[in-house]
């Protein structure tokens, strides 16, 4: 791309930073334009439920490396943008004039649901921006007599961890029998949700949240004082946290031709139109891996998928074969003194072994298989092995072929 | 090159490992051991990708 070329990158959180720098890194001589409603230098978000909340970090240490080396991107922060018209090649922002682009980068990922009607009760809160998490803070900070984390996902998991880190007590609720079951299945589901209990977390499993009880507050609005559970208990506090999940930012793409269906539906490589990709939570590509559409809400996901958008759109202008995008979905989570880490994608009713440790000491690895194949490993404080593990799901190894390599750690 | 880990930010989740084994080693201490903190100039790449992955970016290079 030479000099009269110009990218737009919609979003800069992770996947649009690291989509930004790689263009920059590997030859894009024009001019790269990278927007966010967001008007804080692009930050990480994963201690926005981790240290943040429980050891103090101010938002400087979340700054993206990205966002402080020498890239020569035109970084426009607090810009929203609103439209896209494929046809103009033009991206339309709030406040401001439509801007023109030669290829685009689509990565605005996704917001964090509420439950209806609890926005704007004080003392509500979901954590996905640094506002948030700054916001949750504050009110964690002032010794709340007891936080209602909704949600046992891992947002809400790492939240009740943090708040339990503060001597805060803590109830989390999950509608599911267990905690993670969708993605863990049953039985490790249960594992973490003895990992709450024996942190001391009052967990309420199988059960949602009916409505919020409130007062009045002082500015007008109302102020949150208990949670009514559908099974007709209350619980009362101070703060409640929303984790039950996020909804895709593709809303300002409706009318622009692209396909949208949970996410900016792509092909193989990442492309979402002709000179358009996305990469990132909104990304939806059909995994061959998997044989199914993917959208992966990772961490790790999002700087792959940042640097492959990147590395399509330069293979195009280049003339030169575009690869697939097909990563091994893996990610970790901290809660208390356990990391959990969870490398490719198992399925509810998938084989499940342990294979190293065991689950009573909460230090243990896990193989999930399917077909004979090894499709997951999921290591609770065992971090060697499943790295060494997660080769074999890259591989497509039979699942034989894991029990043995396993045994070989 | 150095390769320089930042013990304080590691928290041994052993992306590094799996990009340059060679390199970086999680043992059963669940400690990181960087095996060779001067690798030779082919291994740049492979450490450039494990300072971009590692989740608590505590990995650097030194030239």
């Amino acid at each position: 791309m030479d000099q009269e070329h110009t990218t737009i990158v919609v979003g800069a959180s992770l996947a649009g930073m690291h989509a930004a720098r790689t263009l920059r890194t590997e030859g894009h001589a024009g001019r790269i334009v990278v927007l966010d409603a967001d008007p804080h230098t692009p930050y990480d978000k994963p201690p926005l439920s981790k240290q943040v909340l429980s050891q103090g970090w101010e938002p400087e240490k979340l700054t993206l490396p990205a966002a402080t080396e020498d890239l020569a991107l035109d970084l426009r922060l607090g810009v929203r943008a609103t439209g896209l018209d494929l046809d103009r090649r033009v991206v339309s922002v709030q406040d401001g004039d439509d801007l023109g682009f030669d290829t685009l980068v689509l990565a605005t990922g996704a917001s964090a649901r509420w439950i209806p009607g609890t926005q704007g009760v004080a003392g509500v809160h979901v954590v996905r921006t640094l506002d948030d998490a700054m916001a949750l803070r504050d009110e964690l900070e002032a010794g709340p007599a007891r936080v209602v984390v909704v949600g046992a996902g891992f947002i809400g998991a790492e939240v009740a961890a943090s708040a339990r880190s503060l001597d805060l007590e803590v109830t989390l609720v999950e509608a599911l029998p267990v905690p993670l079951e969708r993605v863990l299945g049953r039985e490790m589901g249960e594992v973490c949700a003895r990992v709450h209990a024996e942190h001391g977390v009052d967990l309420r499993l199988g059960v949602g949240v009916d409505h919020l009880e409130t007062v009045d507050a002082d500015d007008g609005g109302r102020r949150v004082v208990g949670v009514a559970l559908a099974d007709g208990t209350t619980v009362d506090c101070e703060v409640v946290v929303i984790g039950i999940g996020v909804s895709v930012n593709t809303g300002w793409l409706e009318g622009s031709g692209l396909t949208l269906d949970d996410g900016v539906v792509c092909d193989e490589t990442l492309v979402a139109a002709p000179g358009v990709v996305a990469a990132g939570d909104i990304a939806r590509y059909p995994s061959g891996r998997f044989g199914q559409l993917l959208r992966v809400e990772h961490w790790e996901h999002a700087i792959q998928g940042g640097e492959a958008a990147a590395k399509r759109l330069l293979a195009d202008a280049r003339g030169e074969a575009p690869g697939r995008f097909d990563p091994v979905p893996w990610f970790w989570s901290d809660q208390y003194d356990r990391k959990i880490q969870l490398a490719g994608r198992p399925a509810p009713d998938d084989e499940v072994r342990v294979v190293v440790g065991s689950t009573e000491e909460l230090r243990f690895v896990a193989l999930y298989g399917r077909d004979d194949r090894v499709v997951g490993v999921l290591g609770m404080n065992r971090p060697r092995h499943v790295v060494q593990l997660r080769r074999l799901v890259e591989e497509g190894a039979s699942f034989g072929v894991a029990l043995e390599r396993a045994a070989e750690l | 090159m150095r390769v320089v880990v930042d013990y304080d930010l590691c928290e041994s989740n052993a992306v590094c490992m799996g990009i340059a084994p060679e390199i970086f080693e999680v043992r059963d201490d669940d400690f990181l051991y960087v095996l060779d903190e001067t690798p030779p100039e082919s291994e740049r790449a492979k450490v450039e990708e494990a300072v971009q992955r590692c989740p608590k970016q505590a990995i650097s290079i030194e030239d």
